[in-house]
């Protein structure tokens, strides 16, 4: 390993580590939704390291929990993991043409919205050894946290299962509410789709709740879309 | 259970790691269709409102709990809190207000 790679791997594993932390906080939780789901720590650990995605799982947990058909299970992992093919490709364009093809499989193992927004703002070629640091916690963070909200989820009294049960909402709100703020469009799509959401809920109750993400989801975001198309740069400018 | 446990982990893991790692290795030049750019821009943000509200009122013990982590959650995060941060006042928030309830 070169000098310089071994710097980025450090800076990675520096930057990661809040966010591994607050991975295996949230993934706690999301244990805890697993075990309801009938998952065993083994079985949610290796969902969390394949996967390693708040909401790809959570949709996919609800999937498992209606029994619902594997064609489900597809759509809703694309829908709902469906912005890592903006950041995939975002970073794909921040490649060296002489970085070596295995790398961008590696990078692209474990982009999530936190590692993509670090790795992102990084001036220049994108070093895969930053990413490589900063999975370093992220991965075992999140998969740890996952297994051991499985395993201590129960044990737990009812009051504290009640408040963790929202971590992942509120880390959802953390993800959507700060662009919203910045950019009026996103707001009044989010605003848009928590009325559908909640209408949509009370007058189709037996609608399951991932048909209802995927529906909504390609109802509103494709109107928007064609109402208001993104003007260029301006997401690169959100996603800095 | 009718369905295997194992097909779906496989499933998921299969679809997750796909999205991610086919832009990174197939796409070499950037997307130049504007509509579907701004739908794959919208998407995130779409999504996860969908599925956050009203989920998070039947989430806890109390819809009310529910709602004023909500709005919690809403007003941290609008005034600049971290992730882990919203997330964490989340969670409070619904403690203290159950000792309440």
């Amino acid at each position: 390993m070169t000098e310089e790679n071994r710097r980025a791997l450090a800076e990675g594993f520096r930057d990661g580590t809040p966010i591994g932390l607050g991975y295996f906080v949230v993934s706690f939780t999301l244990g805890i939704v697993a075990k309801h789901a009938g998952l065993t720590p083994a079985q949610g650990f290796w969902m969390s390291f394949f996967n390693n995605a708040s909401a790809g799982e959570y949709a996919a947990l609800t999937v498992m929990m209606a029994d619902a058909p594997y064609l489900e299970m597809i759509i809703i992992t694309l829908v709902a993991n469906l912005r890592y093919v903006l950041m995939s490709t975002v970073l794909s364009q921040k490649f060296s043409p002489t970085t070596p093809f295995y790398h961008r499989i590696f990078v692209g193992f474990d982009v999530t919205d936190e590692i993509f927004g670090i790795s992102v703002a990084r001036p220049g070629y994108l070093n895969p050894f930053y990413n490589y640091g900063a999975m370093l916690t992220a991965l075992p963070g999140w998969s740890i946290g996952t297994a051991l909200g499985i395993v201590a989820g129960n044990i737990l009294p009812e009051s504290a299962v009640s408040a963790l049960g929202v971590a992942l909402y509120g880390m959802f709100l953390a993800i959507i509410i700060p662009p919203a703020k910045k950019d009026k469009i996103i707001g009044v799509a989010v605003a848009i789709s928590f009325a559908l959401s909640f209408l949509a809920k009370n007058i189709f109750p037996d609608v399951s709740g991932g048909t209802r993400t995927i529906i909504l989801t390609i109802l509103i975001a494709g109107a928007v879309a064609i109402l208001k198309p993104v003007k260029e740069n301006s997401e690169e400018k959100n996603d800095a | 259970m009718t369905h295997d446990i194992y097909i779906y982990l496989f499933v998921m893991s299969a679809v997750t790691l796909a999205i991610r790692i086919l832009p990174l290795t197939l796409i070499r030049s950037e997307i130049k269709n504007v509509t579907l750019r701004s739908f794959l821009y919208y998407v995130p943000y779409v999504t996860l409102a969908v599925m956050t509200f009203p989920a998070i009122l039947y989430a806890t013990q109390s819809e009310i709990s529910g709602a004023i982590a909500l709005a919690a959650g809403i007003f941290s995060a609008w005034f600049g809190a971290s992730l882990f941060q919203v997330s964490v006042l989340c969670c409070v928030t619904v403690f203290i207000t159950e000792l309440f309830i």
